[in-house]
């Protein structure tokens, strides 16, 4: 599983690769916020957390359809199917690849780009929290969405549909975790979306694998 | 390690392909599938692979000794011809690719983007790709595709050299590849009775 990652991780760097692509479009997101709902830094510091939460859950749908079409177009994912590694370890290691290129780097970004929308101080902790936790649940149901759809010819459209109404619990929560620490709200006024964020993450990532491995299984009869 | 296979019917499409296949492979021998388009190879192949469930029968041993090789090679464009060998060698815990890119020629390439490889130069990498598994069954599907004549003595030498430690292979295909120890397999007796109903109402919308 080690040698997936590793290889995923190379694939996503190299030309044509899309590592950095997420990052770009959830900065110009942000950037394109205060051209629509006006530059009043009162406005923008109300509704900064959720837009970054909403920014961060696009970009991320952004990459997922590559997650494992490209593997199913060059037949790898059918040798991948018959390697010694279960299916289940390939959609989590995956996944994870998936976090590691498009999750991660948009949580350590995402202070950043708070400032572009006049953040609350005390909200920064907060959002790139909830971003650390809520985002591998992205890439989880992402991957599974990808699992999905991998058979279809130009399935992108279908996987966004399929997965965005999956990802409705985790920006809710995310969103409400990062709102609430920008109110100043400390961790007594948080607790519960901050434990909901976390839970959906971890029922996500216990279940979702097995479910993309049949989904592969299936789509690759 | 002898390979069984025991009145294997085959599913393509939802429809009946094959049925009644039976044959017995001892290790250190070869059989070479045979018969005309879509009767079935493929299909057979995949099923031996477990990539697809069989519809009747049973193969031993099982899709952990099958190492599969399909039309599409699975090479990495972007990486290079022993990062695409080393990761495969990696994900089967084989230690050495030096044997595999020595077998098919293909030590002046390591450095080599994938992408640049020409169709012929590609096939090599997937084939070599068989090499690294360390399984002890082979399944060829026509594996000399975009081959020249001196490539294909270098595939037909590889698989030699599996038969020789007591491997074994399956191989799809319509050339004759010269192998010492391979037996033919015609397919088109097994072919599936057609269905009764010709088609059914509700299969006219899959």
């Amino acid at each position: 599983m080690m040698a997936l990652i590793a290889r995923d991780l190379a694939l996503s760097v190299r030309a044509g690769g899309g590592f950095g692509l997420a990052l770009a479009f959830f900065l110009i997101v942000v950037t394109l916020t205060p051209f629509a709902v006006g530059p009043e830094s009162a406005t923008l510091s109300t509704i900064a957390a959720g837009i970054l939460w909403l920014g961060a859950l696009l970009a991320c749908l952004l990459s997922l359809d590559r997650i494992l079409a490209l593997d199913y177009e060059d037949g790898a994912l059918e040798l991948l199917a018959t390697a010694p590694i279960p299916l289940e370890g390939v959609a989590a290691a995956k996944a994870l690849a998936h976090w590691i290129t498009t999750g991660l780097p948009l949580t350590l970004a995402a202070p950043a780009f708070g400032v572009l929308l006049n953040l609350p101080a005390p909200g920064y902790v907060w959002l790139t929290l909830s971003l650390a936790i809520g985002t591998p649940a992205l890439s989880v149901i992402g991957t599974f969405g990808a699992a999905l759809t991998v058979g279809l010819k130009r399935g992108g459209l279908l996987l966004s549909l399929i997965v965005l109404p999956l990802y409705v619990p985790t920006l809710i929560f995310g969103a409400e975790v990062a709102r609430r620490g920008a109110e100043g709200q400390g961790l007594a006024g948080l607790s519960t979306p901050f434990a909901l964020l976390g839970g959906i993450t971890l029922a996500t990532i216990a279940l979702l694998p097995f479910a993309s491995a049949a989904a592969i299984r299936i789509n690759l009869r | 390690m002898e390979v069984r296979v025991e009145d294997l019917a085959i599913v393509r499409g939802g429809l009946r392909v094959l049925e009644g296949v039976s044959f017995r492979l001892p290790s250190a021998r070869a059989l070479v599938l045979r018969g005309p388009n879509g009767i079935g190879k493929t299909t057979l192949l995949r099923t031996l692979a477990g990539l697809q469930p069989a519809d009747a029968g049973r193969v031993v041993p099982g899709p952990d000794a099958m190492a599969y090789a399909s039309h599409a090679d699975g090479i990495k464009a972007t990486l290079s011809v022993e990062e695409n060998l080393r990761f495969w060698a990696r994900l089967h815990g084989t230690a050495s690719i030096t044997a595999a890119l020595r077998d098919f020629n293909l030590e002046t390439l390591a450095e080599r983007p994938a992408g640049s490889l020409s169709a012929g130069q590609k096939r090599r990498l997937g084939l070599a790709r068989m090499a690294v598994t360390g399984r002890a069954v082979w399944l060829f599907d026509e594996p000399t595709i975009s081959l020249d004549a001196d490539s294909v003595a270098l595939f037909a030498a590889a698989v030699g050299r599996h038969l020789e430690v007591g491997g074994s292979a399956v191989i799809a295909t319509h050339i004759d590849l010269g192998l010492a120890g391979a037996d033919v397999l015609d397919l088109a007796p097994y072919k599936a009775a057609p269905p009764e109903h010709g088609h059914d109402f509700h299969e006219a919308f899959l």
